[in-house]
C-alpha cells in the first residue's frame, strides 16, 4: 500500500523559499510514512543540507537537461512518471506561482483529488488527510478531504511553522523519460524584481499603505518604517489601481492575500476585500485619522490620527528599540 | 483566431459571507452576482485578440439560471457569442473541467482564456487542469501576452513573487489571466442592446453524461476566527507613536 509523503517544489542556485521548510514539517508532522522530496534545476543538490535538517528521509534531485528551464508540461509528465517509484499516498506543493500552475496539472494526469492554498492540514482516524483552506479570500474557511488513493495538496507560505528535525536524505538516483510531446512550454527569462523588495507573501512584517497617504511619493514613509521593520511593502487597491504602486503591491481579495506576524495598514480605511485579504494576519496595526474607519474593527493596535507624524515618529521609535536590543 | 474565455459568475468582492446552516455552502439571498474579476481580463484579452487578428471570441460558462447575466454582460464587452452548461449544483474544480473539456473539444480553438482563479472558491484549478485534461500547454498568472500568428507560438510574461518569468509556448494552449494584463473595456449602451439579440446556447450538464465519482469531499464551512478587541490609541502624535512601538515591542513580541 502506497504510503509517505511526496513535497515538490523549486529552488534557485541552491535556495529555497520560506514555504519548504514549513511544507516539510507539514510532511513528517503528517505522521503517514517517510518525506521524499523532489527538486529542479542548477545547484538543485545544493539545496540537500535544507532538506536534511527539516526532515526529509529521502531526495530526488533533477539538475540536468531540459530540468535547468522550469516548463509546467514538461515537469508535469516528469512527475508523473515518478510518482509510482515512490509510490506517495500524499503530494504536497508550495501554493506559490509555480505551484499553483503546476499542480493542477499533475492532479489530472495523476487522477488525484487537489486542494490547493491550505492553511493546515491534520489526518483523521484512518490516516486520511483532512484540510482547511480559505475561501472568498478568507472570509470562511473549508474543511476539506480527498477522496482519491493519492492525495494532492498545496500549501500557503507563511502559516506553518518550520521546525527542524536532522535527518541524513538518501538520494534516490532515478531519471525519467522526456516525451517527444513534452516541455512545450518553456521559460525563457526570468526577471527578478529590484534587490531588496521584499515580497508581501512570505513577510514576516507588511508595511502597507492606502489613499491616506495622499500622493505617490508619501510612499517613502512606508519605506522607512519598512526598512527599520525589515518589512515588505504593500498596498490598498485604489492606491494600485491609480498606478501609485505597481499591481504587485495590492493586497486584498483581488489581490494578493498576505498572513505576516504583523500587518501595518497605514491610512487604509479597510473594504471588506481588504480586509479579506489580510485576515491571516496575526497583529494587524491600523494607523487612521478616521475613528470610525473599518480597520480598527479588525485592528489589535490602532492610533487614531495624522499619519504623517505618527509614521515617523513611530519609525524613530523602533529604530531607539532596535538599536537597543 | 478563435478565442474560448471561461467565466464564472461569482459574489460581488463587496459580499459579507454568511454560511447556511448546514454549513455545506454560503447563503445565496441577496447576493450580487458578477463576473469573476479575473475572467474580465480574460474576456479583454480575447476582444483585443479579436480586435487585431480577426475571429471569434465565444464565453463559455457553467452554473445555474442565474449566469446568464454575467454572460450577457460579457456578450456586451463585446463577446460573439455563448455558451452556457446549465448546472444548478456547486461543482468542484475536476468535475468543471471534465464537463468544459467536452464543450470545448466541441467548439474548436486556437486559444482558450481564463481568470488565474475564481475568488469565490479560489482554487485557481481550472486552467492549468483543463490543459492537462485536453494535453495543451498552458502558462498561468499571466499579466502580458504577444501571439506570433504565423509561427503558432505565443510569448507570455507571468508574475511569480518577487519576479517575472517569461514563457514560449505553442497554441493551442491554455492561458489565466492575472490583474495587470489589460483594463477591462465597459460595455457600452448600443453594445448592452446588442448583446440581448446574441446566440447563447445552453447544454443540460446531465446531457454530457459525465457520471464521474467526485475527487474531493466539502466537510464543513466555518466563519474565520475572531480578532481580539483593539486597544487603540489617540492623542499626541509622539506619544501614542512610543505607546504603540513599547506595545509591539513588550506586549506582542514582535519587533
Amino acid at each position: 500500500m502506497s504510503n509517505g509523503v511526496l513535497v515538490i517544489f523549486d529552488q534557485n542556485q541552491g535556495q529555497v523559499r520560506h514555504v519548504v521548510p514549513e511544507i516539510l514539517t507539514v510532511a513528517r508532522e503528517l505522521g503517514v510514512g517517510a518525506v521524499t522530496a523532489l527538486t529542479f534545476g542548477v545547484r538543485a543538490s545544493e539545496t540537500l543540507e535544507t532538506l536534511g535538517e527539516y526532515g526529509a528521509a529521502q531526495a530526488v534531485i533533477w539538475e540536468h537537461e531540459p530540468f535547468t528551464r522550469y516548463s509546467s508540461d514538461g515537469f508535469a509528465d516528469a512527475i508523473v512518471e515518478l510518482v509510482p517509484q515512490v509510490d506517495p499516498s500524499v503530494i504536497l506543493f508550495p501554493a506559490s506561482a509555480w505551484g499553483k500552475d503546476l499542480s493542477p496539472r499533475v492532479a489530472e494526469l495523476l487522477g488525484a483529488g487537489l486542494v490547493t492554498d491550505c492553511l493546515s492540514l491534520r489526518t483523521d482516524a484512518n490516516q486520511r488527510v483532512i484540510a482547511t483552506r480559505p475561501i472568498y479570500a478568507g472570509k470562511a474557511l473549508a474543511e476539506v478531504a480527498v477522496e482519491t488513493p493519492i492525495q494532492m495538496f498545496s500549501m500557503r507560505p507563511n502559516i506553518n511553522k518550520a521546525i527542524s528535525h536532522p535527518v541524513k536524505p538518501q538520494v534516490l538516483d532515478w531519471t525519467p523519460s522526456i516525451g517527444e510531446n513534452s516541455f512545450r512550454s518553456v521559460v525563457v527569462e526570468v526577471r527578478q524584481a529590484e534587490s531588496g523588495t521584499k515580497e508581501v507573501t512570505e513577510a514576516d512584517i507588511v508595511v502597507s499603505g492606502g489613499r491616506g497617504l495622499k500622493a505617490p511619493e508619501n510612499f517613502a514613509l512606508l519605506d522607512q518604517l519598512a526598512e527599520v521593520l525589515g518589512a515588505a511593502v504593500g498596498s490598498s487597491r485604489p492606491v494600485a489601481d491609480d498606478g501609485w504602486v505597481p499591481h504587485s503591491y495590492h493586497i486584498g481579495q483581488t489581490g494578493k492575500v498576505v498572513s505576516p506576524t504583523v500587518y501595518f495598514a497605514i491610512g487604509i480605511s479597510g473594504a471588506i476585500q481588504h480586509l479579506a485579504g489580510i485576515s491571516g494576519s496575526k497583529y494587524i496595526v491600523a494607523i487612521n485619522s478616521d475613528p470610525e474607519a473599518p480597520i480598527f474593527k479588525v485592528a489589535n493596535y490602532g492610533v487614531v490620527g495624522d499619519l504623517f507624524q505618527v509614521v515617523p515618529a513611530l519609525t524613530e521609535e523602533i529604530r531607539k528599540i532596535k538599536a537597543n536590543s | 483566431m478563435k478565442v474560448l474565455v471561461l467565466m464564472k459568475q461569482v459574489p460581488d468582492t463587496e459580499t459579507r459571507i454568511k454560511i447556511r446552516p448546514d454549513a455545506q455552502g454560503i447563503v445565496e439571498d441577496g447576493i450580487k452576482w458578477v463576473i469573476n474579476p479575473y475572467d474580465e481580463f480574460a474576456i479583454e484579452e480575447a476582444l483585443r485578440i479579436r480586435e487585431k487578428f480577426s475571429g471569434e471570441v465565444v464565453i463559455v460558462s457553467l452554473g445555474p439560471k442565474r449566469v446568464e447575466e454575467a454572460v450577457r454582460q460579457s456578450l456586451a464587452m463585446g463577446a460573439d457569442r455563448a455558451v452556457i452548461v446549465e448546472s444548478e449544483q456547486m461543482l468542484e474544480p475536476y468535475l468543471v473541467v471534465q464537463a468544459l473539456a467536452k464543450v470545448v473539444q466541441d467548439e474548436g480553438y486556437d486559444l482558450i482564456l481564463t481568470g488565474k482563479q475564481a475568488v469565490d472558491d479560489d482554487s485557481a484549478q481550472v486552467g492549468p487542469m483543463l490543459a492537462a485534461r485536453l494535453e495543451l500547454p498552458q502558462a498561468s498568472i499571466v499579466i502580458k501576452l504577444d501571439i506570433d500568428e504565423g509561427a503558432k507560438k505565443l510569448r507570455v510574461e507571468r508574475e511569480l513573487e518577487g519576479a517575472t518569468e517569461v514563457v514560449e509556448l505553442p497554441f493551442p494552449a491554455v492561458i489565466t489571466a492575472q490583474r495587470g494584463l489589460n483594463e477591462p473595456r465597459y460595455p457600452t449602451l448600443p453594445n448592452i442592446m446588442k448583446a440581448k439579440k446574441k446566440e447563447v446556447k445552453r447544454i443540460p450538464l446531465a446531457s454530457l453524461n459525465l457520471n464521474l465519482p467526485p475527487r474531493v469531499r466539502l466537510i464543513q464551512l466555518t466563519p474565520p476566527p475572531e480578532r481580539p478587541e483593539p486597544t487603540v490609541l489617540t492623542g499626541d502624535s509622539a506619544e501614542t507613536a512610543k505607546k504603540l512601538a513599547e506595545l509591539l515591542h513588550e506586549q506582542a513580541k514582535v519587533i
